[in-house]
């Protein structure tokens, strides 16, 4: 995997050369613990969220800072902790609901999509669901099936519900805040992979805007949207691209929904290419939404179909040798880049 | 753990203005549903709807009981809570009617009706669907430091939704002022709960350590006394309770719901009896704290002001089409 330091562009008014580097996990605990100073109707419940400061022990610390109070080890009940979070959102507080493996979402189902998504609409405007649902995504852990989805499309197709998908330390940071301060429920996916990863995070306060895609690298001939994960399959892509004369333009959209359709578009337009990558599943997946966006949007512009890459459509495997078959690779992104630009 | 009716004398010895409150709150709320019937039958309300006639007791022994800034959460058998606690007429109404003035501007309708002021956190339609919710509100008032307190009301059929053990088992665990009430009516849709629920009904709470009891849901004397402790001693730091008010639903599952095959003339009769409302008009007569003008005058009252809220409703505004898209992100 590319390192942050030497893989990606950071808007310049705030990244300096020589900023402190921390972790991707160390980003998400500080930006908890300071919307946690700053507000004190924010709470993190969970299971092993507290001493155990979360079974990948982001969120070390926490309990020692905040107290039991407000740092809550939950039983294990997903779908209890997602409703106590619309609970308590309702009323005043701005909870973040720990789910520790994005498999186990589908057991929070009804409290997100029947519940949080909806509460502000069917209210007519006047109840509020401010809470951040955590969880994670990717596979490459040989966890197998039932610890290895990317289930973002799952939620990024239900109005009412925000989707956060960082992919280095310092959108984690800004993003988190961001969910966290929204008025919105918002579900922030981490790839578990990422957590030990290093970048550039300014000591200074700040939060990144919900729905703005960021350019990771420009360039000229074709647009790769990549999210989370597939951000660095890209940047590898990206790099082996260029030594063979091909200059790609890498975009993050950092959130499903809401969609930053204009920048998208904008880069195809530019390039007459694109290519959209992303770890959940192929089928229906937010591939399919991107690059229809960008069809819809470049259609004059393009010279080539846009085409998509996710998941192969099997339950992820155990075996590393059938594992890493079902994950996008650079590769494989380079030769499907060669045959659109060939 | 079976029924009992022993209540606190000194809890019910409310005076008789008070006990017309609770009447009146009892003849609105029926009132309120047979005209929604009659808005359904003739083809005035949009969708359809599930009335909570017969139960009216539950609802307004318990609201009464509660502060306008305690919360409820309710079902999709919902018009009796929202107006126990404290809902208008004239906007129930027009959320029914799919109206702008309605409670939700008509994005809700009848199984979603919400207002924060009365501290209503919603109806739902989803069976169960709350009792996260109500547990969560319960966390808040912990986590606030107030003295509120959060009822969730659900029925029998939502004893088969993990998520109530789920939530039940938390609010036990870290002592939430939640008070759980299970409207058991007997039936979920059309299956008797005698073919749902295994085992014991209290026993379920308490085997979490909930406080819990069965009581005769249709007796408003006995819900409200009851009512008052649970809610007393969870406003306390008690912890939450577990009621189950027996009652009976005297119309079909929803206004469509006619025949209603899946149960006997015979055993409706039995329940018909014991009418709530006539069970406490029969108390306040007997016990000479009413005459029966009085309650008549309420009657008229009631039925005065639910004509004018329909008329209202029906005349209000649809709301426009650039509604459609508001309200989906705060
Ligand atoms: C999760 C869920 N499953 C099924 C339904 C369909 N449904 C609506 S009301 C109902 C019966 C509910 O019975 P109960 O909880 O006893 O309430 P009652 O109607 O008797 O007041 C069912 C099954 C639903 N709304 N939600
Ligand atoms: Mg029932």
């Amino acid at each position: 995997m590319s390192t942050l330091e030497n893989g990606i562009r950071c808007s310049p008014a705030i990244h300096a050369p020589g900023e402190r580097q921390i972790t991707f996990g160390q980003a998400i605990r500080e930006a908890i613990a300071e919307e946690m100073a700053r507000d004190e109707s924010v709470f993190v419940i969970g299971e092993d969220v507290a001493a155990a400061g979360s079974v990948f022990k982001v969120l070390v610390g926490l309990l020692d800072e905040f107290g039991p109070e407000r740092v809550i080890d939950s039983p294990i009940s997903e779908a209890g902790i997602a409703g106590i979070g619309v609970g308590a959102a309702i009323t005043g507080m701005r909870p973040i609901v720990d789910i520790m493996f994005g498999d186990f979402t589908t057991l929070v189902m009804d409290q997100l999509v029947n519940q949080a998504a909806k509460t502000h609409y069917m209210s007519g405007g006047k109840l509020t669901v401010p809470m951040v649902l955590r969880t994670t995504l990717g596979a490459s852990r040989r966890s197998a099936a039932q610890h290895s989805q990317s289930l973002h499309a799952l939620f990024s197709h239900i109005p009412g519900l925000k989707v956060a998908l960082p992919a280095t330390p310092y959108d984690a940071k800004g993003l988190m805040k961001s969910a966290i301060r929204d008025e919105n429920p918002v579900v922030i996916f981490e790839d578990k992979m990422l957590y030990q990863e290093q970048g550039p995070v300014p000591e200074e306060e700040y939060t990144l805007p919900l729905g703005q895609a960021d350019v990771k690298r420009t360039g000229d001939d074709i647009t790769i949207v990549a999210t989370s994960s597939m951000v660095y399959v890209a940047l590898e892509a990206v790099d082996k691209l260029a030594s063979i004369g091909i200059s790609a333009e890498l975009i993050d959209p950092r959130t499903t929904t809401p969609l930053d359709a204009d920048t998208l578009v904008r880069s195809a337009r530019k390039t007459s290419r694109a290519l959209v990558l992303d770890e959940g599943y192929r089928q229906y997946g937010v591939t399919g939404e991107i690059a229809s966006v960008i069809a819809d949007g470049a259609f004059y512009y393009l010279d080539a179909p846009v085409k998509r890459i996710g998941a192969m459509n099997v339950p992820v495997p155990f075996s590393p040798a059938m594992e890493d078959l079902t994950i996008p690779n650079a590769d494989y992104v380079v030769e499907t880049v060669k045959s659109l630009c060939g | 753990m079976s029924e009992t009716n022993d209540t606190n004398p000194s809890l019910t010895d409310l005076d008789a203005e008070h006990w017309l409150q609770a009447y009146e709150q009892m003849v609105k709320i029926r009132t309120f549903e047979e005209t929604a019937n009659e808005l359904y039958t003739s083809a005035r309300m949009p969708g359809i709807t599930h009335l909570y006639i017969g139960e009216e007791a539950i609802a307004v022994g318990i609201c009464e009981a509660l502060r306008q800034d305690d919360y409820i959460t309710s079902t999709h058998r919902g018009h009796g809570h929202c107006l126990a606690k404290g809902a208008a007429l004239d906007k129930m109404f027009a959320e029914l009617l799919g109206k702008e003035a309605g409670y939700c501007r008509g994005k809700g309708g009848s199984m979603h009706i919400a207002d924060q002021e009365t501290g209503n956190l919603g109806a739902n339609g989803i069976v169960g669907g709350s009792a996260g919710i109500a547990t969560g509100a319960g966390m808040s008032i912990k986590l606030r430091g107030t003295d509120q307190v959060s009822v969730c009301f659900f029925g029998d059929g939502a004893l088969g939704q993990g998520l109530l053990y789920e939530s039940m088992n938390m609010a036990q665990l870290w002592k939430l002022p939640v008070i759980y009430v299970c409207e058991n009516n007997q039936y979920g849709e059309y299956t008797h709960n005698s073919k749902a629920a295994a085992g014991s009904m209290v026993g379920r709470a308490a085997g979490f350590g909930v406080h819990a009891q069965a009581i005769d849901g249709q007796d408003i004397r006995t819900v409200h006394a009851t009512a008052r402790l649970v809610i007393d001693r969870a406003r306390k730091g008690g912890g939450p309770a577990f009621l189950v008010c027996n009652t009976y639903r005297f119309r079909g599952h929803h206004v469509g719901d006619i025949d209603r095959p899946y149960r006997t003339r015979e055993e409706e009769a039995e329940w018909a009896k014991r009418d709530p409302l006539t069970l406490l008009e029969d108390w306040l007569l007997k016990s000479k704290q009413a005459e029966e003008n009085v309650l008549e005058r309420i009657r008229q009252e009631v039925k005065t002001a639910v004509d004018d809220a329909v008329a209202f409703a029906e005349e209000a505004s649809f709301p426009s089409e650039s509604e459609v898209d508001n309200h989906v992100y705060a």
